[in-house]
């Protein structure tokens, strides 16, 4: 670990001026103090963001309006999220250990780096933690990477299941730029494909903050969360489906589906989500749904198996969402 | 004087004429409140005054090491000494090596290898010169594969197994693969070294101290008088700690050269390359069975992998020659040399995947005839020894199978598979056996008897397995005092030299040191009283002799009593075959969909001698089953196929069950009186539970869902891949 300052703001403005490049904010630290350790991420400065007030959870018009640091173990237990969007709870639920959604936040959580392996290693080149070097991953040994989204650059996943869930919810995040204005960034569009620049990840500019994120009332009362993992607990999505859909007289009439385990981002495609829009549920919608999600992947030798598990667990979820 | 026991033969059981009572209870272990509350220091939790601390530095490759900027290191503020010394090693010995092993920092043997050690005035800074380092290394296109290299060793043969194969009835012949497995120990490897005059201290966290001291010394360059190894408390060994690795030589030598304390820890990530490996294996079984489903011939040929110069290798099939009566065998191991890091012993090193693949093969074997598992292997458990005919010193296998399938309900089962389902997930069940040599190595012990108790001394480990408590229970119920008059000193290489923990023989080893020291104190006792050692009777701290009674503090008149134990390997391993048996039943649930496995109940059965603890011994089979849990689903190491590196060297990535994935884990425990053993009956436990226990849950695997995993592990992907020849569910259930 490189020697680094530490601030611990007393409110956002205080927290954005003593921002300075080369700096990173924490809050529950769960991603970013792993990567210092490694030397992966080498912040020369520690501006702390976990006592700014930004841990509620409030009620926004007809959704909710839910602080940055919101902890994960938090928001997953709260009785609002738990009865009308149980699939954030689940996905959150899902996610890493008890101990660490007792520390991890919803921004935070947000920003939470891949696991490629090759990335957590400084002796390998990675264009994503050192621009320009190279990708270990080509030609290594592949199981958590992506197979849609990718680039010539970057096969890195992204990881997590709350961002998988935040998609299908169409949430929207909650910028404090660095003049002090707050700005109102959709999911769609917040995380960035690797294309030749896999070191910028998100649309935030360095000094930027996510002060909350802000849940609109559900589009859909059918929610499921399902993910396929190599142990029952504390490890990575191979695949998982978030689900959120309506029924009106047997026909979907509103279909959102966020992906893990498959993309270099939180991933969904509007044309499969209308696709099913306006449908009747069946087996043979739903394998036309899987195609279409599909149809770019890139599929390696370490991550072909995650075409026909999606496949699977998409129609599985699909199954029981329309029941 | 020393009452010295070489084992040649038979042991008179004189447990039952104790009358305290100790050996066979449960008793909590006596350091355990220490552990649970945070007050056992660990190796790197007692620091002495002015510690300075040291990180290693890796190789990125292998080849010649040329450390680029060692002077702007050297300068780094805080930065104390870059080590480089001839005498710091490249690998972690094998166990009971004695000796040193590949020295010098110039090569790099494998990706990963120390290189160089920081000492810095912190941690945090030492670890941040030893990122800064940078390593160039030279050295051509590494052999990393082992199924692409010439390989070395031979089958033992006997009879003719083509020709069995040929006119069997049932010929099997099939190929299972194993990964190479991390030890995981939730200590990491640490050592703190200091120096007084021209002797060493080394506190750190290794499994046997007789051995490590003699290593540490050649390392050093010095007499193994001048060293001396602490280790009070080990959190986790399985193997890995069973000889000197890195830290602990490059500690002594970073101390030597500033003349100060120096600690050095192995980060997480460290632990996965320079720590022994279990390797990678290839396994080609091959069994011939006749009608009836008795075996005539049966092949165990297996591919392992080390370094080059590395003596050890995999014994995958050591228990292949005695497991199954068979007229017509060949069993051999062969090993490939490659550029991954060091493989070495872990958990029950050979049978530890050799049974467990041998375990899946029989069960094969088992579907193909139409025949009950559990039958196929009553109806092949050999009378004697199979190839050298040597008899058994006894033989539990069918006891453990019978009353494991009683307790676990195997009666009841369907045999044909993909039979029963609960929502998405199919369920099945499988057993396996389990089979261990079991081993006794010399150990000495010390026992001082003073009005205040007993104290025992002997450098002994206690790797979690319990050793405080048994040696305890031993000499109280020898001495006739009460646990609470009873303490156990371990872990110091100032005190006599016992086995060490490896290969199970600790607790029957070392235990009866310890019971032969308490024998050499009730002669003494005996000999004050003036009678025959036999017709005393000790028990809560009084002496009864006939109708006579005197508190043993009386005896001793304020003196101090030493009694000196010594058992010695003798010819009882060469005239019987010792082994322990044991039989693994599972329950498991596969998921249609995801391809996802959930082992739902485990039972072991096993048969180990004189249960010296319940509770210690049943700890340690739940710690073997979930071994086995994680042997057939979870682990294994990845390997970059360009340079060998460990690529999943963290343990989110390297995946060993948590919680979650245990279920409720049954041990039961069949009566065993085994006097070849040594004098307390008792045998070696630990890593029976382990052996097989993978067999029993990929078998309930194939139970379940008609799915064969012979890649292990059985991760969704490869279930998935075999239930994609089955249609996709019609309809699907939640969670």
């Amino acid at each position: 670990m490189r020697p680094f300052d530490y601030h611990r703001a007393r409110d956002l403005q205080d927290a954005q001026t003593d921002y300075v490049s080369g700096a990173a904010f924490i809050a529950g630290g769960t991603n970013l103090l792993d990567l210092m350790k490694l030397q992966v991420m080498t912040p020369e400065r520690l501006v702390d963001i976990s006592r700014l007030g930004l841990d509620r959870i409030e009620d926004d018009g007809d959704g909710l309006r839910i602080g940055a640091t919101v902890t994960n173990s938090d928001l997953a237990a709260d009785p609002r999220v738990r009865r009308r969007w149980p699939v954030l709870s689940r996905a959150l639920l899902a996610g890493a250990s008890g101990q660490l959604r007792n520390k991890a936040t919803t921004g935070g959580n947000l920003l939470q780096r891949t696991r490629c392996p090759y990335f957590y290693d400084p002796d390998t080149p990675c264009n994503k933690r050192d621009p320009g070097s190279g990708c270990a991953a080509m030609g290594g040994e592949l199981r958590n990477h992506a197979v849609l989204g990718t680039s010539a650059h970057c096969l890195a996943l992204s990881p997590g299941d709350m961002p998988v869930a935040l998609r299908a919810l169409d949430a929207v995040i909650e910028i404090r730029g660095t003049d002090g204005r707050t700005r109102a960034q959709p999911m769609e569009g917040f995380h960035r494909l690797p294309g030749d620049t896999p070191e910028r990840e998100t649309v935030l500019d360095p000094g930027e903050l996510i002060t909350a994120v802000r849940l609109p009332a559900p589009r859909g009362d059918r929610q499921v969360y399902r993910k396929v993992r190599d142990r029952a607990s504390y490890a990575f999505a191979l695949v998982s489906v978030a689900a959120v859909l309506r029924l009106e007289g047997g026909v979907i009439s509103h279909a959102a589906l966020g992906f893990g385990g498959l993309g270099t981002v939180p991933w969904r495609d509007p044309e499969v989500d209308a696709l099913l829009t306006a449908e009747r549920p069946s087996a043979a919608l739903f394998d036309e749904a899987a195609t279409l999600l599909l149809r770019g992947a890139e599929p390696r030798e370490g991550t072909a198996f995650k075409l026909p598990l999606a496949r699977r667990v998409l129609r599985a979820v699909l199954e029981e969402a329309t029941q | 004087m020393t009452i010295t026991l070489k084992v040649d033969g038979k042991s008179p059981d004189r447990i039952p004429d104790m009358k305290q009572g100790l050996v066979g209870t449960e008793i909590a272990r006596p350091e355990g409140p220490l552990k649970v509350t945070g007050q056992a220091p660990y190796a790197a939790e007692d620091l002495p005054e002015g510690c300075a601390f040291g990180t290693l530095v890796r190789a990125p490759r292998w080849g010649k090491v040329n450390l680029r900027n060692e002077e702007r290191l050297a300068a780094m503020p805080g930065v104390l000494s870059v080590l480089r010394d001839p005498a710091m090693i490249r690998r972690t010995a094998q166990g009971g090596a004695g000796k040193a092993p590949a020295q010098g920092m110039d090569e790099a043997d494998f990706a990963g290898q120390s290189v160089a050690l920081i000492v810095a005035e912190s941690f945090e800074v030492a670890r941040d010169a030893a990122r800064a380092a940078v390593v160039a290394v030279d050295g051509p296109a590494p052999a990393v594969d082992p199924d692409q290299q010439e390989t070395e060793g031979e089958p033992d043969s006997h009879g003719d197994l083509e020709a069995a194969m040929r006119g069997a009835a049932h010929a099997l012949d099939v190929t299972y693969t194993t990964p190479s497995m991390a030890a995981a120990a939730m200590e990491p490897h640490a050592a703190v070294a200091w120096w007084d005059g021209d002797g060493v201290t080394v506190r750190t966290s290794l499994q046997m101290l007789k051995h490590n001291r003699k290593e540490l010394a050649d390392c050093l360059g010095i007499d193994p008088s001048r060293v001396r190894v602490l280790s009070p408390y080990v959190g986790g060994g399985f193997g890995s700690k069973l000889g000197v690795s890195p830290e602990a030589v490059a500690a002594a030598l970073a101390a030597k050269t500033l003349g100060r304390p120096v600690c050095v820890v192995q980060e997480r990530r460290q632990v996965f390359e320079l720590v022994n490996r279990r390797s990678e294996s290839r396994q080609r079984i091959r069994l011939a069975a006749d009608e009836d489903g008795r075996l005539v011939g049966l092949g165990h040929e297996a591919l392992v992998s080390n370094l080059p110069d590395e003596g050890f290798s995999e014994p995958v099939t050591q228990a292949s020659h005695f497991a199954y009566a068979a007229e017509n065998r060949l069993i051999g191991n062969r090993v490939a040399r490659v550029r991954r890091p060091n493989a070495g012993s872990v958990r029950a090193p050979g049978e530890a995947i050799g049974v467990t693949a041998f375990e899946c093969a029989m069960d094969e074997l088992a579907s193909a005839l139409d025949l009950d598992p559990i039958a196929l292997r009553l109806r092949n458990i050999p009378d004697a020894h199979p190839e050298t005919g040597q008899p058994f010193s006894s033989h539990k296998l069918a006891q453990v199978l019978t009353e494991g399938a009683e307790r676990f309900g195997w009666q009841d089962r369907d045999p044909a598979p993909r039979q029963r389902r609960e929502g998405e997930w199919w369920i099945g069940t499988g057993v396996s056996a389990a089979f261990r040599v079991n081993l006794l190595t010399e150990a000495e012990a010390r026992i001082t008897l003073t009005s205040d108790g007993a104290r025992v001394d002997t450098d002994m480990t206690d790797i979690g397995t319990g050793t405080y408590a048994i040696l305890t229970q031993i000499a109280g119920e020898a001495l006739g005092l009460p646990q609470g008059r009873v303490t156990v000193r371990l872990g110091d290489t100032d005190l006599p030299p016992g086995s060490g923990s490896g290969g199970s023989f600790g607790a029957a080893s070392t235990g009866s040191a310890v019971w032969l020291a308490a024998l050499d104190l009730r002669q003494q006792l005996a000999t004050r009283l003036g009678c025959d050692e036999a017709d005393l009777t000790l028990q809560d701290g009084e002496a009864r002799v006939a109708n006579t009674r005197q508190p043993i503090t009386e005896i001793l008149k304020g003196d101090t009593l030493t009694g000196h134990g010594h058992v010695q390997k003798g010819e009882a391993a060469q005239k019987v075959r010792q082994a322990t048996y044991g039989a693994h039943f599972a329950e498991a649930a596969v998921n249609d969909v995801t391809g996802e496995v959930r082992v739902r109940r485990m039972l072991g059965s096993f048969a180990a001698g004189r249960i010296l603890n319940p509770r210690t011994a049943r700890s340690q089979c739940h710690g073997g089953m979930t071994w086995g849990i994680g042997m057939a689903l979870t682990e294994g190491l990845v390997f970059d196929r360009r340079d060998g590196h460990v690529v999943n060297r963290d343990l989110a990535e390297y995946h060993v069950p948590v919680n979650a994935d245990v279920p409720p884990l049954d041990v039961h425990f069949v009566d065993e009186h085994d006097p070849w053993t040594g004098p307390l009956l008792a045998k070696g436990i630990g890593e029976l539970a382990i052996c097989g226990a993978g067999a029993a849950v990929l078998n309930a695997v194939h139970h379940a869902c008609g799915v064969r995993i012979r890649d292990w592990p059985a991760t969704p992907d490869k279930v998935l891949a075999g239930l994609d020849g089955w249609p996709v569910p019609a309809t699907a259930g939640s969670d």
